[in-house]
């Protein structure tokens, strides 16, 4: 079983916090901080295996890590995962995100897997910015983007789903409900909201300009 | 209105623009409290927006509780945006210790019916991650429907769900169970990982569902099926979806192969079902590739788990060792993972990797330097111990300082188990003390004395190493205490000069004395320590010839040390000087060898009573004289008691034999801990007797016998058990494999337990026989253990 993943930058701060198991708040950070201390001591090219830190676990837990560009991504599992599985879910997992933001916004992502005698990259737009820098100019959804493409290749700790193609039709099938929403029902409602504002108990009830006669409405019944 | 509140954008940019840690703070309290105030207003439109504002300060680590109501509201929402970060704070901010958490219920129960696939997957989702057991059982039936609802996305997630819901309520197996066998035949890979895993799940948890599934009904057949599948999987090659660097679906392999270890461990029937695809496996996978070799590694784990072919087994440690050889660090790590799990079974073929496994400690990398440390202490045995213990001694003296104590530890062990002679113990113990010593356990030093006073044709060989090595080195503590104690009771041998196993060895009184002094006043040597050098030097006066003025000398500087212990010793042996001079070469007599707690503590009070009634007949003693008596008999019981302090005393003479009787004395032999029956089934009764040797505090030896009083034997009769990781255990071999029936000669085996944390004993034994014409498996916890075994 998975206990938790966890993914953050070179500094440290978090860029993804999912727990599959439950810790109090505090305990949580505190676990993120060791998570980043232990990882960032690691050498490039040793093992991707760490036993794990005090607070997640103990000794049947170890942390599984890749590290990308300026990101780490780490999955705490117990020993019923297998190691080498796990690696490679990680590697689903990432590339399942660059295929997905793909369309969300212009980005860059270099893979260079370290490992095998194959170095892939992987370049989809000209900018330079990596995905994982631009935080501030992606749109508000990126954020939890990351979070439901998660939840469709890992649920409840354990393994979902890996095909990648599956699992963007989905996300983007997701989406697009989502979008619909706000398009078409938005409308009305900000009418509503919009309408909420006008003080109508002030409003003339007839207009007389010159020769102009209007009668105003009752708009009671939108208030 | 509510002024606006800013987007999530423009709060992620204003949050990294905060140079420090306050401005951030401050940004954020900022932004809560708007988002406090739209929630109390409430603002159908951009909840969701404020919610998602609040989840992303949540995960920098700021309190997020009061979003908790707003999640029930989203939730309840139609819309499926609301809906999707409404669950997402649900998985977040809820759990189980919130009453709120059963709120949600309801909202569940209605998505999970609603029909638009989204919708029920975040419901589904949102169970298998907060879902607690009220909850789960509350819905179990919506899921069970679930499970055969025609899409396929649903039915996946419907899958894992049902797992979650077993682990928080085992009885709802009975719900789950029947349709496992039907959803095995899909073609859809992400349900048959699901399905796969909840049988996994409902095996590992009753030995009844193992039984239902390992049944090769007509309408059953789950072994064939999987191996079925598997096989499938093996030969299609890349030409499905699924494929990861060429090798397809390696997550559903592997799961599969999980599974197959669970189903065919001691079951013949499975095993032989699955034999020729393990081997089909095993050879034809692609190893070019992390997929292909996460594969393998199953693949190799599941044949060393059931009961295969001797041939595969051959292959598979074969396997392993080709693996330990690998340029990749991953694949090397794995590998020796792999053979820590078959150690215990697979031992010999295992020690056939040895060299490669000894290499892997000069690693620099600490994960892989570790296990190969593991695997290496657990290979070592009686004929390789001294190879071994060479390599583990040179690994010592160059190991990273968390392995340290690891490693100080297991030659320690292994030295006790597998010592060959007394002289090598003795060596291999100064070696470690030397190279390590502030890492070794506590009662090191206390086995090492107990060690060199039983061996007493070694006294000489052992007071002249240990004189040299305190010479060169007087901060390594433990090594200065064995020293100290040594050369205090053997100092006669030391200057003898005559010992044919080591070099002849010059000393002069002097330079004993003024060593023993070096420690004394040196900065590095602990109080304990201390008080050692100064008995030692008392000792000395009666062993070596010659005036005592030196050393009377420094007693009466000690008399007014700083240190309480000291100074109350110095006090006592300079009257032991002065008045009762007389006594003093009876009191400094050679230590009798200390049996670990045995009737030697009674011959010792008897002796500290003869004293006491010699005392009778001087002067009316005082209270420091009736001390002082005290703490000869301090004396006599040795270095183990060099931390206590007598009790306090009355002054009045006539008290003071009664006195001496409540002395703390040596650790008095330990009650016996009573016998603990663990297992009883058709006349195989299974007894664990239990003892603590009082030397040391860490060791448990469990005896377990099998009795078979039964009309039929018992035969192959395979005993093993599990602790939790903090303890060290080993089996040794057992008295037979026969329990031989009608009350015929029992089984016997013993299992030495190292417990150094002195945790709480959990023991789990797994019993695999065959009665009856029957095998049988049992695995138990063993309940009721008395405290008496960790305390």
């Amino acid at each position: 079983m998975i206990q938790a993943i966890l993914v953050f930058n070179n500094h440290g701060k978090p860029r993804l916090v999912r727990f599959y198991q439950r810790f109090p708040e505090e305990i949580q950070q505190q676990i993120v901080r060791e998570t980043f201390h232990l990882v960032l001591k690691r050498d490039d090219n040793i093992c991707n295996f760490l036993e794990g830190g005090s607070l997640i676990g103990g000794s049947d837990y170890k942390l599984i890590y890749r590290h990308y560009a300026t990101l780490y991504f780490v999955f705490c599992v117990d020993s019923s995962e297998s190691e080498l599985g796990i690696l490679d879910l990680i590697q689903v997992f990432v590339e399942t995100l660059d295929k997905c933001f793909e369309n969300v916004c212009e980005l860059d992502l270099i893979f260079h897997m370290d490992k095998g005698p194959a170095i892939c990259r992987m370049l989809f737009r000209g900018s330079t910015k990596s995905v994982f820098q631009a935080d501030c100019s992606c749109s508000h959804d990126f954020r939890f983007q990351v979070h439901y493409i998660l939840q469709e290749v890992v649920m409840g700790g354990m393994v979902l789903e890996t095909n990648m193609n599956e699992i963007v039709a989905q996300i983007e099938a997701q989406n697009r409900l989502e979008k619909s929403e706000g398009g078409l029902s938005a409308a009305p409602a900000r009418a509503v909201s919009a309408v909420k504002n006008i003080n109508l108990p002030e409003m003339p009830r007839n207009i007389n300009i010159g020769d102009l006669n209007i009668k105003v409405p009752n708009l009671s019944q939108f208030v | 209105m509510v002024a606006s509140s800013l987007k999530l954008q423009d709060l992620i940019q204003e949050i990294r623009e905060a140079k420090t840690q306050a401005q951030e703070r401050e940004v954020i309290q900022k932004e809560c409290a708007h988002i406090r105030a739209s929630f109390r207003d409430g603002d159908p439109l951009h909840s969701h927006r404020q919610l998602a504002k609040l989840l992303y300060v949540h995960m920098l680590g700021y309190p997020a509780h009061f979003g908790q109501m707003e999640c029930l509201k989203l939730i309840a929402s139609p819309r499926f945006t609301d809906k999707r970060v409404g669950y997402l704070g649900a998985m977040l901010l809820l759990d189980e210790r919130q009453d709120a958490h059963l709120l949600i219920t309801n909202s569940i129960k209605n998505d999970l019916s609603q029909g638009i696939e989204a919708v029920q997957g975040l419901a589904l989702c949102t169970l298998s991650a907060m879902g607690s057991a009220e909850m789960c059982r509350d819905l179990a039936p919506e899921v069970e429907k679930l499970l055969l609802q025609p899409s396929p996305y649903v039915r996946k997630k419907a899958v894992l769900t049902a797992v979650h819901m077993i682990r928080k309520v085992p009885e709802l197996s009975d719900i789950f169970l029947p349709p496992c066998a039907q959803l095995l035949h899909e073609r859809h890979h992400g349900i048959l990982l699901g399905t796969v895993t909840l049988i996994t799940e409902l095996c590992e948890r009753s030995p009844a569902a193992l039984q239902h599934f390992r049944k090769a009904l007509p309408s059953l057949q789950v072994v064939p099926q999987l191996v079925h599948t598997l096989r499938t999987l093996v030969m299609t090659g890349c030409s499905t979806e699924h494929s990861v660097s060429g090798v397809s679906d390696p997550f559903l392999q592997v799961q599969i192969l999980r599974l197959l270890r669970i189903l065919g461990r001691n079951h013949e029937e499975s095993s032989e079902t699955m034999n020729d695809l393990l081997a089909q496996v095993a050879t034809n996978t692609d190893t070019s590739r992390n997929a292909g070799n996460a594969v393998l590694f199953e693949t190799v784990l599941t044949i060393m788990d059931i009961r295969s072919a001797a041939g595969l087994r051959v292959l598979a440690v074969n396997i392993l060792g080709r693996f330990l050889l690998n340029s990749d660090r991953n694949i090397r790590y794995v590998a020796l993972t792999s053979l820590l799990k078959l150690v215990q079974s697979d031992h010999s073929a295992v020690q056939r990797h040895r060299p490669t496994v000894v290499e892997c400690l000069w690693e620099p990398d600490a994960s892989l330097s570790r296990r190969a440390l593991e695997l290496s202490l657990a290979l070592v045995n009686s004929s390789n111990v001294r190879a071994m213990t060479q390599e583990l001694q040179g690994f010592l003296e160059s190991c990273p300082p968390d392995l340290r104590p690891d490693c100080a530890s297991g030659i320690l062990l292994a030295a006790e188990r597998f010592a060959p002679t007394k002289r090598w113990h003795i060596d291999t113990i100064l070696r470690v003390l030397t190279t390590a010593g502030t890492y070794v356990r506590d009662d090191a030093v206390a086995n090492l004395i107990q060690l060199i006073g039983g061996a007493q044709e070694l006294h000489a060989y052992s007071v002249r190493r240990l004189y040299s090595a305190l010479a060169e080195d007087i901060s390594q503590q433990p090594l200065v205490q064995v020293a100290a104690w040594c050369i205090g009771e053997y100092g006669d041998l030391l200057l003898e000069g005559t010992c044919e196993e080591t070099e002849p060895l010059q000393v002069e009184k002097e330079e004993v004395l003024a060593l023993l002094e070096r420690v004394l006043q040196s900065q590095m040597s602990l109080p304990a320590t201390r008080g050692y050098a100064l008995t030692a030097l008392m000792k000395l006066s009666t062993r070596l010839h010659g005036d005592n003025n030196r050393i009377c000398q420094v007693m009466s500087i000690y008399g007014s040390c700083q240190d309480v212990e000291l100074q109350q010793r110095a006090v006592e042996y300079n009257a032991l000087f002065r008045k009762y001079d007389h006594l003093r070469a009876a009191v400094l007599e050679k230590m009798p060898l200390v049996e670990r707690g045995g009737p030697q503590v009674d011959e010792e009070a008897k002796e500290s009573k003869e004293v006491a009634q010699l005392s009778e007949a001087a002067p009316v003693p005082t209270e420091t004289q009736a001390s002082k008596l005290l703490d000869l008999l301090d004396l006599l019981d040795g270095p183990s008691e060099n931390a206590q302090h007598p009790p306090p005393l009355d002054p009045t003479p006539g008290d003071t034999l009664i006195h001496l009787l409540d002395l703390p004395c040596a650790p008095l032999p330990p009650a016996p801990i009573p016998n603990l029956k663990v297992f009883e089934r058709e006349g195989l009764q299974l007894n664990l007797s239990f003892v603590r040797p009082p030397g040391t505090p860490t060791l448990l030896l469990i005896t377990v016998t099998a009795t078979n009083t039964s009309g039929g034997d018992v035969t192959h009769f395979i005993c093993q058990a599990a602790v939790p990781k903090s303890f060290q255990l080993q089996l040794q071999a057992p008295s037979g494999d026969t329990v031989p029936a009608q009350g015929g000669l029992p089984m016997t085996q013993l299992l030495r337990i190292l417990n150094p944390n002195k945790a709480p004993l959990r023991l789990k034994l797994r019993l695999t026989y065959d009665h009856f014409g029957q095998s049988v498996q049992e695995i138990f916890e063993v309940n009721n253990l008395p405290v008496e075994t960790w305390q």
